[in-house]
């Protein structure tokens, strides 16, 4: 599904300091059209190239005016569904919409920790520059146990 | 001031200690450790990534599983599933290194936050309390993972400092020392945003951009073609600077084709391991069992013992049922999820239907695009299965690659698998890991980061044995200039000639030049077209065609940094594909069956080919050149 912009939502991020779809999409898809030259809809985004889109949803969870959904490739999936997320700060919910109406409602949790409150070095040891040359450990010293008399040299 | 533009970019210079190309997580893991080591030295430190790293490399999207978690296990036997796998030929002391490191990484993942599933009655207790993961296999364990890169993104970015992460700058290209050319000692690239150039100098640096998809025709031509499987933006970056830098790359005759539900490409792992869904033919039959006599022929049941048996193989076996006019394959969810219910309760069963979904949800979200347009529920009907496009990569199920340096303690490793730094190439002070590092598949995303906190470990060291370094790069700034921005300056220069701007006999849109390339990987290096069948002459026609193609990357346009964007990603393609062409060209037997097939070579060698194949390029003449160099086993037959 290659998403697309709601031209009544999208505001092009005018209160942010970036265009969120712009910023998050890993394949450089998402395009502010500053004056509406490329769409006709100046201030707002678009997918300049829907034939390289990857349905990763990253725009579509991230967008804060919930401006941007997917329709799923046209050469290759009949039309009429959907499958919609809103992502929270600890869960997201998607909404499945089958081409016959059917409905599907799945939440599911995303992380057990505050947004931001990840503390990378918090219980770990202070590594030891003695240490630099030894292959067998990381600085946080956590090898997993080996048995070395399962080498042929051993 | 100078005024700039699209014609005529700004040149920002900077040079640090270590740089580390790409954010994923390899990328990520390297930030984690080297920072720590880093914390009484003040080296410098920068990652560049060419999109945002919340969202940037394979985990993107977010993963349902984490594929390498050894638990329980000891890592000799993780060597020895990987190897079998693989088809006998791995470097079994990269592998095993990420064995050993692999567990401590997924406790990092957890404590940062990563929902882990745990069995009944270790809810809430951590897997370093001994809580007790929900495997999926033996490796893997399930997880709710759609957060899972903007969880390991956050713990990296305040490891390193968002100060030292330049975000939206891609890196096309790598520069050798002007004194010391065995050595890397630059990287050049351009804001994907602004029109600016960015110029790096370092001591070392870790090249972890990812594998290579798109090089293949895709089966879905229109707006499916970026339904990838594997994530469309891995340009085989990696692999083609690398190789251009003079590093000695290995296995790239070796790729992926997982055989994946049909069109959107959604996981079949859980399916199978974790639901027990049976895969048939047309006729219901289990085509695993009915052609379990074709592994008698050509040598391939060396490595196949009953069930287990390498990855290929289970597309060799399926293949032969396509080919033969039995398909499609059908994967029957009905039935294993009938079965998986049967004494459940309502509640359950909701739940049951739940993980299904979740499954797809939290890492392939176009598998569920497909079931609901097509009215799919999986309880209700069955899928097709598909064996996809082939991909190049270093961290899944595939083991293409660099040559690189490895550990030095392990017993039995001979000379030639280390010289001196762990995960450094055969070019000095170029590190790489992830679908960067060869000959060491099956590292999945938490191999990839453990990976990439064992290349940084090693870098530290590498800077602080040579403080003596003293960056001086064989390019000029003008030339690198010149360089990155052809395109642009073609496009200016010949744009107004003809009337239709894509239509140009002075240039080539990125988007023509993959075409083309995708044509000639499919139609001659064993695409989906021939059912991955090759042959010398094939390969023959494609080695001319590649070189023209090569050339005519000369006249790639830029209309606008999207462009210019696509024209460098369409380049490293290039590189790449030449790359797999020249491997499979040189290895004359065919190693993975169900992957590709040499028609002309159709037996498993090992008594000629259970080896490497490295090969390294010469930039200033475009050739390679191939050679064998020899495998050993250093973990005992089970």
């Amino acid at each position: 599904m290659p998403t697309y912009v709601l031209t009544e939502k999208c505001n092009g991020c005018e209160d942010q300091d970036k265009t969120a779809c712009m910023y998050i999409c890993p394949h450089d898809l998402m395009r502010l059209d500053m004056d509406g030259s490329d769409s006709g809809h100046a201030m707002k985004a678009y997918n300049q190239e829907p034939e390289q889109c990857w349905e990763c949803y990253a725009c579509v969870k991230i967008c804060p005016e919930n401006a941007i959904e997917c329709r799923s490739y046209a050469d290759v999936t009949p039309l009429g569904g959907m499958v919609q997320p809103l992502r929270g700060s600890d869960s997201i919910i998607w909404t499945i919409t089958f081409r016959n109406g059917n409905l599907k409602r799945f939440k599911f949790p995303i992380r057990t920790t505050a947004e931001g409150s990840a503390d990378p070095y918090a219980g770990t040891p202070e590594p030891d520059d003695a240490e630099l040359g030894d292959h067998s450990t990381l600085f946080t010293k956590c090898t997993h146990s080996c048995d070395m008399s399962q080498f042929n040299a051993s | 001031m100078p005024e700039y533009s699209f014609d005529n970019p700004e040149v920002i210079e900077e040079e640090v200690d270590i740089l580390i190309i790409g954010g994923g997580m390899a990328a990520c893991g390297a930030a984690f450790e080297l920072q720590r080591w880093n914390e009484n030295k003040n080296l410098k430190i920068k990652m560049v990534d060419k999109a945002a790293v919340d969202r940037s490399g394979a985990v993107a999207q977010g993963l349902s599983a984490i594929n390498t978690y050894l638990g329980e296990n000891d890592p000799a036997d993780y060597v020895r599933y990987v190897r079998g796998d693989l088809m006998g030929i791995i470097r079994e002391d990269l592998v095993y290194d990420t064995g050993r490191h692999v567990d401590d990484s997924v406790h990092q993942f957890e404590k940062w936050g990563l929902p882990v599933w745990k069995q009944e009655g270790d809810d809430g207790k951590s897997l370093v309390e001994g809580g007790k993961p929900v495997r999926s296999g033996r490796w893997q364990i399930m997880i709710n993972g759609e957060s899972y890169k903007p969880i390991v993104a956050e713990a990296a970015r305040k490891a390193l400092g968002i100060d030292n992460i330049q975000e939206h700058v891609f890196i096309v290209r790598l520069i050798n020392d002007r004194n010391d050319p065995g050595r890397v000692t630059g990287a050049a690239g351009f804001s994907v945003r602004e029109n600016k150039i960015y110029i790096y100098k370092f001591k070392a640096c870790l090249l972890v951009c990812g594998g290579a998809v798109n090089i293949f025709r895709p089966r879905s031509v229109g707006e499916g073609t970026g339904r990838a499987w594997y994530p469309v933006w891995n340009a085989g970056s990696t692999y083609a600077m690398a190789a251009e830098a003079g590093a000695e790359l290995t296995l790239m005759e070796n790729r992926f084709v997982p055989a994946r539900f049909k069109d959107g490409y959604g996981p079949v792992g859980a399916w199978f391991l974790l639901f027990k869904a049976r895969a048939m033919n047309a006729q219901g039959e289990n085509y695993q069992e009915k052609n379990a006599h074709m592994l008698q022929e050509h040598g391939y049941g060396a490595y196949a013992k009953g069930h287990a048996m390498g990855t290929c193989l289970r597309n060799h076996l399926m293949m032969h049922e396509l080919k033969n006019g039995r398909g499609p394959i059908f994967i029957d969810t009905v039935t294993a999820l009938a079965n998986l219910s049967e004494n459940m309760t309502p509640k359950e069963i909701k739940h049951l239907e739940a993980e299904a979904w979740e499954d797809f949800l939290d890492m392939t979200i176009s598998q569920c695009g497909v079931w609901a347009g097509e009215n799919i529920e999986p309880d209700k009907d069955m899928s097709e299965l598909m064996p996809t496009e082939p991909y190049l990569l270093g961290s899944h199920a595939g083991c293409a690659g660099i040559w690189c340096s490895g550990p030095e303690d392990l017993p039995g490793t001979p000379d030639h698998y280390h010289w001196g730094y762990n995960r450094m190439t055969t070019v000095r002070g170029l590190f790489t890991e992830g679908d960067g590092c060869g000959a060491s598949g099956h590292k999945f995303s938490s191999g990839s980061h453990a990976g990439g906190r064992i290349a940084a470990k090693s870098m530290i060291k590498y800077v602080l044995d040579n403080p003596g370094i003293k960056p001086e790069m064989e390019h000029s700034v003008e030339e690198l200039k010149e360089l990155i921005y052809r395109p642009v300056k073609t496009f200016f220069e010949h744009k107004d000639y003809t009337t239709a701007i894509d239509v140009n006999p002075h240039y080539i849109t990125p988007k023509m030049l993959q075409f083309r390339l995708q044509k000639i990987m499919d139609e001659y290096v064993a695409g989906v077209s021939t059912w991955y069948q090759t042959n010398a002459a094939m390969l023959g026609v494609a080695e001319r065609k590649l070189g023209m193609l090569k050339e005519d990357s000369l006249k790639l346009r830029a209309k606008d940094l999207h462009e210019l964007l696509r024209a460098w990603e369409n380049y490293h393609r290039i590189l790449t594909a030449e790359a797999h062409m020249k491997h499979i060209q040189f290895r004359e037997e065919t190693r993975y069956p169900g992957y590709y097939y040499r028609t002309d070579f159709l037996d498993l060698d090992d008594e000629n080919w259970k080896c490497f194949v490295n090969s390294s390029y010469d930039r200033d003449t475009g050739e390679w050149t191939c050679k064998k160099v020899p495998w050993v086993e250093l973990i005992k037959e089970a």
